[in-house]
């Protein structure tokens, strides 16, 4: 086959791992089939636990312990001799695998912080793959290393090489990380979900640099992700997987355009769409809801605060603050969904929390509305005040792996917030089994421990803890952003439909502005623990009025190949 | 891979495992470390003999046979020297060779001593709790049944082994229960509550970390009431250094609770309105109980070694106590080893026990976190 198709470079056919652990064995790939050509980018997408990762481990022979290729072949063919060598023949620890690992093949990991290590130079690390593949003097390798945090565009190159990893931000890291790929010369790299941890408008330029480092160096790539906006905008050609095989394989216009596995379809239609009734838009300027509190609403924030002290020195002497979230103000009405949008380190998940008085606010006022009618300051109470008033506000968390403690059974998860305020056993027990109904779970599943559920099922549960007492008003704080995109948009058809049903309140907190445009009726953009920009939420996505929120909604590749992004952005 | 537990099981498997509490999880996992269930049998029956050790061992521990100074162990025989086999097991008479350097037990091949089973033989009082002569084995009054040999007194190492494990066995156990109860609380309210308790229980932990440990045990051992029985005195030493010794438990649970304050579940229980005794009760203190256990499995081994180097060294238990230590002392000249191998046989049962302890250890710590899947 590969000899047909000179251009080849790697080939792999019905591959196959197999984990013996001690429960039994697991078959995470059960043939898996892809081709790579020269200077081809390729994607691998599917949702967590298909084996995507798996299949680029495989390739470079770095499997867990106890994991096996049990069956298939992956002819790579080598740079100089072009000869071709099966990869899945030679031993891990072979010469000839550990020249073909991080020699011609490179990879770039999706956490850049652990894949260096913190007590080295990223100049040392760097210049220590260079050695290793080319070696030469003490100052042509500085001068290499230069050359190559250069062409990954980090500024200033030569003063940055004796910087460690924790000096760099997120972004610098990972184009640091490149630069390392980069130094043996592959000619192929793969990228395991290289911008999953990275911030909206900086996954864009990390994205564009990685798409003109192939096109230059004329390299392979395979881009493995789950985000489908990232593959509509760095590949040629998809392969999706799901549970150890390959569904569908395609270019990527037919797979986006004409996708004909039912899973591919599914994966497409998961993606968020935005808001289809639109809400008569009302102006919102920044003045309005600073005047104070309207009938209509259940939460009204007020210049609210959160400053850390910044200590330093043998004394513990504070020098300064870091300011999370400085000076806040919005409001919330009855029975709306609230967007609270920002990046990491924007304040906006500090400001959930401390709506709810699980941190505490440094200064300002939070106005909570309680279903009797009061208002109460939530800033202002005790913590016994605190306790009753959280019977009519709740929270759900991001991580449903987390926030459900492993060693409960699910109707004491559930009946937990029930207990707290006094509820009899019994009663518990028929409102648990209501609410798991009300979440689409067997209430058979109560006795059951969370080892024995998924991440959505998972989430389901955190969903019917946080509605047990009934409140009317919910922080949901990133509670879709662990989840595989279709599970997302089943648990956000969920929310709207018991948003709904309940008259729920909900601010929902997230980075993911699809998500929030699918659900919300108003937004608020945060950045650097500001708020920048109030709007309802077409208007917002529409004409945003900030240069941050522009930037914002430029940044996310949107998942279609034809839809331009980013044309004329720029590398820096 | 977050895969609920594993696809392949079988349908009944699958059926406990998704309603197994946290501890059966933990013993699924620990029923597969091969030694730590070896580990775990050997500490049972060393318990149960140490519990029953009047009616295993045959002899009072301080019964003295003038005839049999210093006798090997005799072992009992179900075949005798003419090759003839017996379906009860017997020992034979030994005398003494008295020459003038040496002196020597030869084994007299025309006596035998059968050994019955539970059978009578000394009085005893059982637990202290009433009067009784029925023992596991027994030969007789004038039968050398000495399966570990005797001492230089002619008393029965193996029924002064039994009764040393008793003693050896739980001694410590009281302090090792106080030093967890302190180093939990301690440890707890400072990691829970941090400011200016946490500041407070760090200081005393470190200046309490910097008393010597040994000169301390030698100086209490020595200002305690004189009239106590070496017996009170050891446990009464055990308890006060027990009163320093959560420091470094105390640390560790510190750290588990800082951490843990924040985690989400945590939080979600707090939301949910629980008080904080719910919280460290039903939350925090369940999180960690399992590694508490590990610690104190690993815990009890280094009472039992140090009962015994300080008794070896004469500043723990003294005779007339019996414990494992106290019987180690006299193995402790060159001569007395040369000559009469058989008394450092208490060691064997430190070193076992020890083992034995540190295997189950081992294997709690590795069943100790159900939930992480590496």
């Amino acid at each position: 086959m590969v000899k047909e198709h000179n251009d080849v470079i790697l080939d792999v056919s019905e591959l196959g791992v197999t984990i013996s652990r001690d429960e039994g064995q697991v078959s995470p790939l059960n043939g898996v089939s892809l081709r790579v050509k020269s200077g081809q980018a390729v994607g691998i997408v599917g949702e967590s636990g298909c084996g995507k990762t798996m299949t680029s481990n495989a390739l470079l022979q770095i499997l867990p312990i106890g994991a096996e290729i049990t069956s298939g072949q992956m002819l790579y063919r080598r740079k100089g001799d072009e000869s071709l060598v099966d990869l899945a023949q030679i031993e891990s620890d072979s010469d000839e695998m550990r020249s073909v690992r991080g020699g011609e093949i490179s990879m770039i990991f999706q956490e850049p912080m652990t894949a260096f290590s913190p007590v080295h130079s990223i100049g040392n690390q760097i210049g220590e793959m260079v050695r290793l593949h080319d070696p030469m003097g003490e100052n042509e390798i500085i001068d290499r290393v230069v050359e190559l945090l250069d062409l990954v565009g980090i500024p200033s190159p030569r003063e940055r090489i004796d910087d460690y990893p924790f000096q760099l931000s997120g972004g610098m890291r990972q184009r640091a990380m490149i630069a390392m790929a980069l130094a043996s010369r592959p000619r192929l790299l793969i990228a395991d979900e290289p911008t999953t941890a990275l911030d909206v408008t900086v996954q864009a330029r990390v994205l564009k640099l990685i798409g003109r480092l192939q096109k230059e160096l004329d390299l392979s790539l395979i881009m493995i992700t789950h985000d489908l906006g990232v593959i509509a905008h760095t590949v040629e050609y998809v392969y999706v997987m799901k549970d150890g095989r390959v569904v569908e394989e395609g270019s990527v216009y037919d797979i986006f355009e004409s996708p004909s596995h039912p899973h591919t379809i599914e994966l497409l239609n998961s993606i968020p769409q935005s808001k289809a009734s639109v809400e008569s838009v009302m102006s919102i300027g920044e003045d309005e809801f600073t005047d104070g509190m309207d009938e209509n609403d259940i939460l009204y924030v007020q210049d609210l605060k959160k400053y850390f002290p910044i200590k330093r020195g043998l004394m513990q002497r504070q020098t300064g603050w870091v300011k999370a979230v400085d000076g806040v103000s919005f409001s919330v009405k009855k029975g709306e969904i609230l967007g609270l949008v920002g990046e990491s380190g924007s304040g906006k998940t500090t400001t959930g929390r401390m709506v709810l008085r699980v941190l505490d606010p440094t200064g300002g006022k939070i106005f909570f509305r309680k279903n009797d009618g009061g208002i109460v300051d939530m800033a202002k109470l005790s913590p016994q005040q605190v306790r009753e008033v959280r019977r009519e506000m709740q929270m759900i968390f991001q991580d449903p792996f987390a926030s459900l403690n492993p060693r409960m059974p699910i109707i004491d998860l559930i009946s937990e917030p029930l207990r707290a305020n006094g509820w009899k056993r019994d009663e518990c027990e028929a409102r648990a089994i209501e609410l798991m109904e009300q979440v689409g779970l067997d209430p058979g599943f109560l006795r059951r421990y969370p080892h024995a559920f998924s991440g959505g099922q998972r989430q389901r549960i955190g969903i019917a803890r946080a509605l047990a007492l009934s409140p009317s008003f919910i922080v949901a704080d990133e509670a879709v952003s662990a989840l595989d995109v279709s599970i997302q948009s089943q648990i956000l058809d969920l929310l709207k439909s018991l948003q709904k049903e309940l008259g729920l309140t909900l601010l929902f907190v997230s980075h993911d502005l699809s998500v929030v445009r699918s659900l919300c009726d108003n937004v608020a953009v945060m950045y650097n623990g500001k708020l920048v920009e109030y709007a309802p939420t077409e208007k917002l996505f529409d004409s945003p009025q900030h240069s941050y929120t522009a930037e914002l909604l430029k940044a996310a590749p949107p998942p279609d190949p034809r839809a331009p992004w980013l044309q004329d952005y720029e590398m820096g | 891979m977050n895969s609920p537990v594993s696809k392949q099981l079988s349908s009944t498997q699958e059926k406990q495992l998704v309603s197994a509490s946290q501890w059966r999880l933990m013993w699924l996992r620990f029923r597969r470390h091969h030694l730590a269930v070896t580990g775990s049998c050997v500490l049972f029956i060393l318990y149960v003999t140490a519990g029953l050790c009047e009616f295993v061992s045959p002899y009072d521990p301080d019964q003295r046979n003038a005839n049999y100074v210093l006798c090997g162990p005799q072992l009992p025989r179900f075949v005798d020297s003419t090759g003839e086999w017996y379906a009860r097991p017997f020992v034979y008479g030994v005398r003494l060779e008295q020459g003038e350097w040496s002196r020597t037990y030869l084994t007299d091949h025309t006596i035998k001593h059968p050994i019955y089973f539970v059978t009578k033989g000394p009085e005893y009082k059982f637990w202290g709790l009433f009067n009784t002569d029925i023992h596991l084995f027994y030969a007789g009054t004038d039968a050398p049944l000495f399966i570990f040999g005797t001492d230089e007194l002619g008393r029965d190492l193996f029924s002064r082994v039994l009764y040393g494990a008793r003693i050896s066995l739980t001694i410590g156990l009281i302090g090792v229960a106080l030093t967890f109860f302190i180093g939990i609380f301690l440890g707890g309210i400072a990691g829970y509550f941090s400011g200016l308790v946490d500041m407070l229980v760090q200081r005393i932990i470190e200046v309490l970390m910097a008393i010597p440990h040994l000169p301390l045990w030698m100086a209490l051992s020595a200002a305690l009431p004189a009239h106590w029985d070496p017996l009170r005195i050891y446990f009464g030493v055990t308890v006060i250094l027990s009163l320093m010794g959560w420091t470094g438990l105390a640390r560790v649970v510190r750290g588990k609770f800082l951490s843990m304050r924040d985690e989400d579940f945590v939080v979600a229980a707090r939301v949910a309105g629980t008080n904080e005794i719910n919280i460290i009760f039903k939350h925090l203190l369940p999180s960690f109980f399992s590694h508490l256990v590990t610690t104190a499995t690993l815990a009890i081994p280094g009472m039992i070694l140090g009962e015994t180097a300080l008794s070896f060294l004469g500043i723990g238990l003294r005779a007339p106590v019996v414990s494992w230590g106290v019987l180690l002392q006299n193995a402790q000249n060159f001569q007395a080893v040369s000559m009469a191998p058989w008394l450092l046989l208490p060691g064997c049962f430190v070193v076992i026990t020890v083992l034995a302890f540190n295997f189950v250890g081992d294997g709690m710590r590795d069943a100790a976190d159900p939930y992480s899947t590496n």
